[in-house]
């Protein structure tokens, strides 16, 4: 293995409650920047609700208490200083259900631009911005006639991948992403896991997966919890290979989950 | 195996529950068709009162003409100021009711705590359900006097005084189809906004706004229909004066009024009694139009 890279999330004791009910059990997690690091475990183990306690999305719901260090590029996001609306600029989140804004293709990957605007940014950055980031995500040539159609209407696989350019053109450091393949058929997978290695190395990629297969040959490192403690993280292969906790070994096996 | 029967009867069914079926089949179909009848049946018979005086009806007074003299001799039948009476007085009403009501449904649906929410929702819909003899008796009493002293004007019944009763009358309307509207935007797209950083504003104003347009849109134009046919209230408080007005303070009378006013003395079947059916027609096809933009915007939202 390399020289340990910088670490793009950590979270110390992290602990987090509905109500009464304790969801993440003193997480000690560290991600590493530039890979793509995978999140698995049973349903209901925690890993969603860890993966949105890095852009703060968990308190749109009231009762939920959080305790611990969460750092993302070694920056406390409790730190008083810190701007929600400048972390969620910096850490960009990928949903289950594609959920493209009810506006038109354009608007949806200017949408972040818009609203992190000081003053009306000029039409050509906009311009700009669009085939940028829909190149990055291979949209360009599909939609670059199509940039003021719904994007509500689009297939499946073009509202993921269009969930992801609107991301990019923030320049995001971090990118959250909540088993982004749910819904989507083989090929939509394939294109959508092409297009993390394809970000990878700029980007922190940390991702939810239900999907073992995919964890495995999607991900360089991978993380399993179960029932909101952090079970084991390591390389992806060796977790595979050699999982060092029994209860991972059980679960790779499939003998529950 | 047995063969299965005809399929008008079902096996284990008597005669009598298949013609009860049918009949009470033919029974709702009725009172599905039946609305369609009586808006062309109510529609027809105030045409027909009021046909008789299409022959001699010079439309472009009766339309822009503000010579409003029924007992007159001879008479002037101009309907110019009433229609923008009711025009006037609509327009102003909206442009009160509308930022307050889409601002009050904004509230409710996205910014009030749970609580907050369901007492509002109910005092709203109470306020819906006050009679509109009590808000023209409001205007008269209350804000009458009022509107007197605090803008230096000589009458306190004037079209600023039913704009404000129509505005508080369509306010309900306005919050309550509005914030159905707004409830309709799936939660996912306020999440996205705010994954990507939006401020709460920013999320009504970028996201739920265009997401939900056709519904408010259709949440006004009801509004707008409801301000349009109210009778009561503006007779009340408009001043009640066939004039066009020159200012906001000055009276004005509209068509519903009118008609509620001067139909019991106009003698049946007299020219003056045609002509208000007329009116009738005229303030039918101007609610119509109304609602029909109202549904078919509506319908729009379903198709997406």
């Amino acid at each position: 293995m390399s020289a340990p890279a910088e670490h793009g999330i950590s979270t110390s004791d992290l602990c987090l409650w509905y109500g009464a009910f304790q969801a993440l059990k003193r997480v000690d997690l560290e991600v590493k920047h530039g890979l793509i690091t995978a999140l698995i475990g049973p349903s209901g183990c925690g890993k969603t609700t860890l993966l949105r306690c890095f852009n703060r999305v968990n308190e749109r719901y009231g009762s939920v208490t959080t305790t611990g260090l969460i750092r993302i590029r070694g920056k406390n996001v409790y730190d008083a200083d810190v701007s929600l609306i400048e972390l969620r600029r910096r850490v960009g989140m990928v949903f289950q259900r594609p959920n493209p804004l009810p506006l038109s293709v354009y608007e949806n990957v200017v949408f972040g631009l818009r609203i992190h605007a000081e003053k009306r940014p000029p039409k050509s950055v906009l311009d700009e911005a669009v085939e940028k980031a829909l190149t990055e995500v291979g949209l360009w040539k599909d939609l670059r006639d199509r940039l003021q159609a719904k994007a509500t209407g689009l297939q499946l696989e073009q509202q993921q991948k269009l969930c992801i350019a609107r991301l990019l053109p923030l320049k995001p450091e971090v990118i959250l992403m909540d088993e982004p393949c749910s819904a989507l058929d083989v090929e939509g997978t394939r294109a959508i896991e092409e297009l993390m290695f394809a970000l990878k190395g700029k980007y922190t990629i940390l991702i939810v997966t239900h999907n073992m297969a995919q964890a495995r040959r999607a991900s360089d490192e991978c993380a399993f919890m179960l029932l909101g403690e952090l079970i084991e993280h390591t390389r992806t292969e060796n977790l595979f290979l050699n999982p060092s906790n029994p209860k991972t070994a059980e679960y790779i096996e499939g003998r529950y989950g | 195996m047995s063969l299965p029967r005809s399929p008008e009867r079902p096996a284990g069914r008597g005669r009598l529950a298949v013609l009860f079926e049918q009949a009470i089949e033919l029974l709702i179909r009725l009172c599905g068709i039946s609305a369609i009848v009586f808006v062309f049946g109510i529609f027809f018979f105030v045409f027909r009162e009021g046909a008789p005086y299409l022959a001699q009806l010079d439309l472009g007074a009766f339309l822009f003409s503000s010579d409003w003299y029924p007992s007159n001799d001879p008479a002037h039948y101009g309907a110019g100021a009433l229609l923008l009476g009711t025009l006037s007085v609509t327009l102003l009403a909206m442009l009160m009711a509308v930022p307050f009501g889409l601002g009050a449904a904004v509230f409710v649906s996205e910014f009030s705590a749970p609580r907050t929410r369901e007492v509002l929702k109910i005092v709203i819909e109470l306020l819906a359900a006050v009679p509109s003899v009590v808000w023209g008796f409001i205007g008269m009493s209350v804000l009458g006097p009022l509107i007197k002293d605090v803008f230096q004007v000589p009458l306190g019944v004037n079209m600023f005084n039913a704009a404000l009763l129509l505005a508080l009358m369509s306010v309900p309307i306005i919050v309550s189809i509005g914030e159905d509207a707004l409830k309709a935007v799936p939660d996912s797209y306020r999440e996205a906004a705010l994954a990507l950083g939006a401020t709460r504003w920013q999320t009504v104003f970028r996201m739920l706004f265009p997401a939900a347009k056709n519904g408010l849109l259709a949440a006004v134009l009801l509004g707008v229909g409801r301000a349009i046919g109210e009778t009561m209230a503006v007779l009340m408080a408009t001043g009640h004066s066939a004039r066009i007005p020159t200012s906001l303070f000055d009276p004005v009378q509209t068509l519903t009024a009118t008609i509620a006013a001067e139909l019991g003395e106009a003698r049946q079947g007299s020219e003056h009694y045609q002509v208000l059916f007329l009116i009738g027609v005229l303030l039918f096809t101007l609610t119509f139009a109304v609602n029909l933009t109202a549904d078919l915007v509506v319908k729009g939202i379903r198709r997406k």
